[in-house]
């Protein structure tokens, strides 16, 4: 090995905390995550930050160059201290880095499918759910005359009197025979039929907090680009419960703020409804998700929720998977119930649960998700 | 040495090339050490650009960060580097493998003017240019005691040098003193049978008789003596000393490895200063000569206009956030050479205050380049700005002083002002933009260590001040002090407090120095 590479592993070795817990104080992790409409994202580069006696960045300011008046705006600072312009000449300011990238939803796939070993996924019931379109896309040099096509036939009669030498162009007279002749005809094409569905639950209850709802999106959104690298076309549902359940867009999934007590075996209820009406488990991957804080109404309802689980939502699908968002008021004791019904540690079982301590908690739990290749 | 690399023989085209450039470099008067340029791959560059251009440094994390984000950049294609070149004798550069021949030719032509610099800048003077070796060696002394004393010990120790690697005194090695000669590492003796005393007076002896020369009875008694006369003294050391790893080296309890492992960052931070001390000029002055031996000089073919005017422009972009030293530096080169070549300097033009007249002054002096070549030989960045930015350049090339506005979260334009403008440059270019921090008295409450923050305006980062000052306690080991001063939220004065670590909790006061 090489001594950079001696190196590079101890300094992965600090980042991933597994040597030197002193210095994991001083690690800044670039955030994971892109502008989910855009295409520039943001790859982490942790960062050790050694302390050093140095000037605080935000009295100091500093000197640039362009266009400009006094008082013109360069930019927010309210960016972590990498990205502030406020980079003075003799090299301070060292902060969190953070390279921004623009790359396709499936490089992004890729990237993550990389970083965090993620196995490819053997799809159920793949082959038969592709569909056969024709379209009268195509030419061909026979057909009826019906489909003839009059502009691609004077075109090739054109090309093949100039390559004769026969074209004249003070009497410009093309006269097709038949090998010129073309007509309209039909090409196949292979329509792969969305064959997977993931439908995502959350608790919006009063105890779910903003932040525990953008742990949630920014898991989503890399749940969904992985498994969009996986499947032809995938479908996605949404459903947000308190004490009752609804199925609602992306949107308001991502931005409704509900509160209420918590029920969560009418979400259940109603992923199960959609599986049946929309989605036979012999034709569909399934890949229901559930995020909540664990804070069930009713040990009753817990218990119509583990039936639910284990007579129909988990048999029907690949994988059922339970996030545990850590919340100041979520007691969490539905993961616990979760376990104590469920032999989690089973190479068959197909529940899968993670806990999601804060944001630096996701990529562990995407990890726990999707690690099995399901 | 080299060998290790793996790198290419320069190839004939290049070989050609590179002949032909430095006939050029040499009959324009720049002047080098021997110059040899290298062919590698873009991972071997990463490599070596995170070895801060050199094939063997000791093993540390901190190269793994760098390389991580130079592999990283590259990979994705933000960024790559296409030269890099180290100031030793002979001097080293390194070519992209791949990049098209006019990369390689400009590379070369700014290659040139770099080795000039580092030559005959004043400021490069006193750095060692067989740093090869020398980090070689230090590299294999460290990784000897990470044999005897753990790999974590050792890296544990390094990190709190580093963390303080700052702090010396970047005038030092142009001072006349004996003391400015680096102390030379001892033997690596076992401590529990030399005990630390480095700066005990010890009787002379060959190393491996020293132990039984130097005997711990005969040092405990130098010791306890060196002790009472440092009680006797009132304040230790007697003037502020800014060169605190050399303080510490000298008066720290600390086992002999340790004290060598100091001593080689310590080293390290004093030969890689200059670099930092002269970036504008000494990117500028590269720039200068690639563009005129590229341009003026008939290295450039026609075919290659363009891609050289991208890479070219590419390099000195203004940026908008902060100073771009590529660009400064080629301006204020550029301007000084015209200033000198039409004779604007001088008593007559400045005293001239009739704009038009001063505009069309041209007495056709033609000293310019030689007017250059001085500048490069004397002048660091602060210098060379204090003497040479003037208002005509600043409002020229549009420079101006940005400020962070709470009430609007954003960074503002402050001001295009001269006076401004050049304040605030200078202000950041000194000390290279490092507080200036002393040791005042090492015998504060009796062996406790004071520092002191010489406050200009800043206040410190606390963010980072606390864990510094955990660090500076692992060393001394006695509770240590900080002096500076702090800013409160919304007022404009700045009250003196003292910041204290005392091996548990860190504590904070109001303070005045007596």
């Amino acid at each position: 090995m090489s001594r950079i590479k001696q190196d590079h592993s101890r300094f992965r070795d600090i980042v991933r905390g597994k040597v030197r817990d002193n210095l994991k104080q001083y690690i800044s992790n670039g955030e994971l995550m892109g502008k989910q409409g855009g295409k520039a994202v943001k790859i982490p580069l942790p960062q050790i930050d050694l302390p050093r006696f140095r000037f605080s960045s935000n009295e100091q300011g500093g000197v640039g160059q362009g266009q400009g008046q006094p008082g013109d705006s360069l930019g927010s600072n309210q960016g972590q201290p990498g990205e502030e312009p406020g980079q003075g000449e003799a090299g301070q300011n060292d902060g969190e880095k953070a390279l921004e990238v623009e790359v396709s939803i499936d490089e992004l796939a890729e990237i993550l499918g990389e970083a965090l070993a993620l196995p490819k996924i053997e799809p159920k019931g793949g082959a038969t759910v592709v569909s056969q379109k024709d379209k009268y896309t195509s030419i061909r040099s026979v057909g009826p005359d019906s489909l003839k096509h009059f502009k691609r036939t004077y075109k090739q009669a054109l090309r093949r009197s100039i390559a004769m030498g026969q074209f004249n162009p003070k009497n410009p007279v093309v006269l097709p025979i038949k090998d010129d002749m073309r007509y309209r005809s039909w090409s196949t094409s292979e329509q792969p039929q969305s064959n997977a569905v993931v439908i995502y639950m959350m608790d919006v209850s009063g105890s779910m907090g903003e932040a525990q709802k953008e742990i949630v999106r920014i898991e989503s959104f890399w749940i969904n680009a992985w498994l969009k690298s996986q499947y032809k076309g995938i479908e996605t549902r949404y459903i947000i419960h308190d004490a009752s359940a609804k199925e609602v867009d992306e949107h308001t999934f991502f931005h409704t703020r509900e509160s209420g007590g918590t029920m969560i075996s009418s979400a259940y209820k109603l992923a199960w409804e959609m599986i049946q009406q929309d989605y036979p488990p012999s034709d569909w991957n399934i890949y229901p998700f559930h995020f909540s804080d664990g804070d069930n109404w009713s040990t009753e309802d817990t218990k119509e929720c583990l039936d639910l689980l284990n007579d129909h939502i988990i048999p029907a699908s690949n994988q059922f998977s339970y996030g545990q968002v850590e919340s100041h008021y979520g007691s969490g004791q539905f993961l616990r119930d979760l376990k104590k019904n469920f032999n989690l540690e089973d190479a068959d079982c197909t529940l899968v649960c993670s806990e999601i301590k804060d944001k630096s908690g996701i990529i562990d739990s995407i990890k726990e998700f999707l690690g099995a290749g399901r | 040495m080299i060998e290790y690399l793996h790198v290419k023989a320069l190839p004939k085209e290049l070989a050609d090339w590179r002949d032909q450039i430095e006939e050029i470099a040499a009959d324009e008067g720049l002047d080098f050490f021997k110059t040899i340029f290298e062919v590698v791959s873009y991972d071997k560059m990463n490599e070596i650009a995170a070895y801060d251009g050199f094939p063997t440094r000791y093993p540390h994390w901190r190269f793994g960060m760098a390389y991580e984000q130079l592999a990283k950049s590259y990979a994705y294609g933000l960024s790559k580097i296409y030269e890099l070149v180290i100031n030793t004798d002979p001097c080293y550069a390194y070519l992209l493998e791949g990049n098209e021949l006019v990369d390689q030719k400009l590379v070369m032509a700014h290659v040139y003017g770099h080795c000039d610099f580092f030559k005959n800048n004043f400021w490069f003077s006193q750095t060692d240019r067989k740093m090869l070796d020398t980090l070689a060696n230090n590299a294999s002394r460290i990784r000897r005691y990470m044999d005897l004393y753990g790999y974590g010990a050792v890296e544990q120790f390094i990190d709190v040098c580093l963390s303080l690697d700052n702090l010396i005194d970047f005038h030092r090695p142009y001072r006349p003193t004996e003391r400015q000669q680096a102390l030379k590492p001892q033997s690596d003796l076992p401590d529990e049978l030399i005990g630390a005393g480095m700066e005990l007076p010890r009787l002379k002896a060959k190393e491996y008789m020293d132990e039984f020369v130097n005997t711990d009875s005969y040092l405990d008694e130098q010791r306890s003596r060196a002790d009472q006369a440092k009680k006797e003294q009132a304040r230790h050391p007697a003037s502020p000393e800014r060169d605190v790893l050399y303080f510490l080296m000298e008066n720290a309890n600390l086992t002999r490895w340790q004290r060598n492992v100091l001593e080689i960052i310590r080293a390290e931070a004093y030969y890689f200063a200059p670099q930092r001390m002269t970036k504008i000029m000494n990117e500028g002055w590269a720039c200068f000569w690639h563009t005129h031996i590229m341009t003026q000089r008939g290295i450039l073919d026609q075919s290659e206009v363009i891609d050289y005017a991208d890479r070219h422009s590419g390099t000195v972009a203004p940026h908008k956030g902060r100073i771009n030293p590529y660009r400064l530096g080629l301006e204020l080169f550029k301007d000084i050479f015209e200033r000198w070549n039409k004779g604007k300097f001088g008593r007559a033009y400045y005293e001239c205050d009739r704009l038009a007249q001063k505009e069309n002054w041209d007495t056709g002096a033609m000293q310019g380049k030689q007017k250059i070549f001085d500048v490069r030989r004397h002048h660091n960045d602060l210098t060379f700005l204090d003497e040479f930015l003037t208002p005509e350049f600043c409002a020229k090339q549009q420079l101006f002083t940005f400020e962070n506005n709470p009430r609007a979260r954003q960074w503002q334009i402050a001001s295009t002002e001269f006076k401004e403008v050049k304040s605030k440059m200078l202000s950041q270019l000194t000390n290279m933009g490092q507080p200036i921090i002393e040791v005042y008295d090492a015998n504060f409450n009796g062996g406790e260590l004071l520092l002191t923050h010489q406050f200009e305006g800043v206040a410190l980062d606390d963010t980072y001040t606390k864990p510094t000052l955990k660090n500076l306690y692992a060393i001394w080991k006695r509770p240590v002090h900080l002096f500076t001063y702090r800013k409160e939220k919304g007022r404009e004065d700045a009250k003196s407090i003292l910041i204290s670590y005392n091996g548990s909790s860190h504590e904070e006061k109001p303070f005045d120095l007596e």
